[in-house]
């Protein structure tokens, strides 16, 4: 009804707002957050009532492909925030291809990720197998989910780019995207130490 | 009103007010057998009488629902109706269903109605809320059909806004879930596991769509917030409801014999569901507080925030109570579970069916925007009747649920559950009386449409302008 007469104004100031991004993704992230907050909480707690169980099956899995994960999942935080950088200076076409760069390792994590679970689940392991398998299991498969949605808001981002979308006064858009890319980020880097290496 | 065909609305909002009559009489009748077993025996027993009360309920939140979508789609898609006729047809058809599949339960014992209603050849009666006939269920799909057609093809011709495509998914859902009222396994695990997505996945799923764009509907309408800020709000309310709320149902699967991680699935994120309620109730004060106008129509502001407060309480706060499994696995079934069903049917739906019913009513009537200030005045007093005594009669059962959990379930030595009825007898006295209070709520909400009809419509006060 009246929400392009406002338009102009509004980018302006959220251009110099902080946090940077739309404050509706920011609650959205602490919300997010919190879920893995209360996940992670609970895998701590149901470990140290069972140390032995879970040292012992954590001992399956690779980490080698965790460790190539992480770096490729931060790897993607760096080429991201090379787009903002690029959108900062007005550079649609450049922050497009950081971006999309970014995205590409998104699925490179998507893939590496894919195969560890498709080896588990030859050797016939489902969430009933024991309590560390269900948590190893649904922990990285929600994380697994939100790459894939952090994927999907870059490629918007990427596509709005293409199109010129954004300019130096008016890039929140791609400020949105990056913080939620970077809680997906953050998320596995509390994720990979927690499930792959403590014990 | 600024199109003609948003009048189909007002049939539809009146038959929910009169169901709503005769699901709280219901609720009384239930109430009173509590402590008085044989009243009305044999003529309506209990479990026939809680069917019509738990019925009657979902079936004018439907209407209430049907009737907001009529009245709200036309304003937001910028076109008439595709069909008002359809819309009116409808309407009859699902009364006429309604009242028969009513009076089917109160005069024919319900194997019976199986029997004259051909159940055998699709058997889905005799589970808890989806007691309708098979034939009734057919007929709510074809209602549903029609209805969604009609509000669909209007969102597609005309103006989409956030507002409208929430509702559409929010009500397509509603459609889609109810499908599995059909589907009736013999395995009793896999029969409780699917009803679930009936039950939770319209509650604490799709309606809350429905519900969060009505909300931000008549704030939009009332406060005169830019329709950018509401719509950033619902996107995130919404992605919120659906990230618990749908793995939220495991909190159903603890105890029905389905694989332990629901345990853990269902505990962890049932235990956000209260998210984004509390975002919901934010969103309400902060557009309230940043209304760029202050809307004549004070009670159906009153409501919108009634809703968003009493959501947050009945469904978040209450369902948390007992939401984790190692709770629950005490209180499971216990009276702790009805004062949740109450406020939080209360809180969520009905609150929010009368906010709609509360901003639209006045237009549908004739008025520019809202009621004469003694109606008003009316409303608002029922508004505190009905939420106060819906607080009294959760907080009772609140009190005979941790009384009932522990004598019956956790004290060194149990007691057999007559016994413990008998024992906490004064809190369901106490709860009829706040449910008597209740009605008398809802018969001065019902006075208030024959009030000052003829008086001259509430203005804002030049001084109240912000």
């Amino acid at each position: 009804m009246n929400a392009t007469d406002t338009d102009g104004q509004r980018s302006n100031e959220v251009a110099s707002a902080y946090p940077p991004g739309d404050l509706a993704i920011w609650i959205f992230i602490l919300a997010e957050l919190l879920v893995f907050a209360v996940f992670f909480a609970a895998y701590a707690f149901t470990r140290m009532n069972h140390v032995e169980l879970f040292n012992q099956y954590q001992a399956t899995l690779n980490r080698d492909a965790a460790l190539i994960n992480t770096i490729a999942l931060l790897t993607a935080s760096y080429f991201v925030v090379r787009g903002v950088v690029a959108a900062r200076e007005g550079d649609n076409a450049l922050c497009a291809r950081w971006t999309w760069a970014a995205i590409a390792m998104g699925a490179v994590f998507l893939v590496v990720k894919s195969a560890e679970y498709a080896h588990h689940f030859e050797a016939g392991i489902n969430l009933r197998t024991n309590t560390f398998y269900m948590f190893y299991l649904s922990l990285t498969f929600f994380h697994f989910l939100h790459v894939i949605l952090g994927m999907v808001i870059l490629a918007a981002v990427a596509l709005k780019a293409q199109r010129g979308g954004y300019s130096s006064a008016d890039h929140t858009g791609v400020e949105t995207g990056a913080s939620y890319w970077h809680m997906v980020d953050l998320v596995w880097l509390v994720l990979f130490p927690l499930v792959y290496v403590m014990r | 009103m600024q199109y003609k065909s948003q009048a189909v609305a007002k049939p539809y909002f009146i038959a929910a007010i009169g169901l709503f009559v005769g699901q709280i009489l219901f609720g009384l009748i239930i109430g009173l057998q509590y402590v008085i077993g044989d009243f009305l025996f044999p003529e309506i027993p209990f479990n026939v009488a809680r069917m019509v009360h738990t019925n009657l309920l979902i079936v004018w939140l439907l209407f209430g629902f049907m009737g907001a979508a009529y009245y709200l789609v036309p304003e937001e898609a910028e076109r008439e109706l595709v069909s008002p006729g359809l819309a009116i047809l409808m309407f009859w058809i699902f009364l006429v269903a309604g009242a028969l599949t009513i009076l089917g339960y109160l005069l024919v014992p319900y194997s019976g109605l199986a029997e004259m209603t051909g159940n055998s050849l699709l058997p889905t009666m005799g589970r808890e809320f989806l007691e309708q006939p098979t034939i009734t269920k057919i007929g709510i799909v074809i209602v549903a059909l029609a209805f969604l057609f009609n509000v669909g093809m209007t969102v597609l011709k005309g103006r989409k806004t956030v507002v409208s495509l929430v509702l559409l998914i929010g009500l397509t859902g509603l459609a889609l879930l109810f499908l599995f009222a059909f589907y009736n396994p013999d395995n009793l695990v896999k029969d409780k596991f699917y009803w679930w997505w009936v039950v939770h996945l319209w509650v604490e799923g799709v309606w809350e769509l429905i519900l969060g764009s009505i909300l931000a509907f008549v704030l939009i309408k009332t406060t005169g917030v830019d329709r950018e800020v509401i719509e950033k709000w619902l996107y995130v309310i919404i992605a919120m409801t659906l990230i618990t709320g749908i793995i939220g149902t495991g909190h159903h699967f603890y105890w029905i014999g389905t694989p332990e991680y629901w345990q853990w699935w269902g505990s962890i994120f049932s235990a956000l569901e209260p998210i984004p309620f509390f975002m919901m109730t934010v969103f309400a004060f902060n557009m309230v507080n940043r209304r760029r106008r202050n809307h004549p129509n004070k009670a159906a502001v009153l409501w919108a925030l009634g809703t968003a407060v009493m959501a947050f309480l009945g469904a978040g706060v209450w369902g948390f109570l007992h939401t984790l499994s190692p709770v629950n696995y005490y209180t499971h079934g216990s009276q702790i579970t009805a004062a949740h069903g109450h406020m939080a049917f209360y809180g969520a739906y009905v609150m929010i069916v009368l906010t709609m019913i509360s901003y639209a009513m006045p237009m549908l009537r004739g008025r520019e925007a809202a009621n004469s200030n003694r109606s008003q005045v009316l409303e608002m007093w029922s508004f505190w009747l009905m939420t106060v005594s819906i607080v009294f009669i959760t907080l009772f059962l609140t009190g005979a649920g941790i009384l009932q959990v522990y004598l019956q379930r956790y004290s060194a030595d149990p007691l057999p559950f007559m016994v413990v009825q008998d024992k906490i007898a004064l809190f369901y006295w106490m709860r009829e009386v706040a449910g008597v209070m209740f009605l008398i709520g809802l018969l001065t909400y019902i006075a208030s449409f024959f009030v000052g009809g003829k008086e001259p419509e509430a203005v804002v006060a030049a001084t109240e302008g912000a």
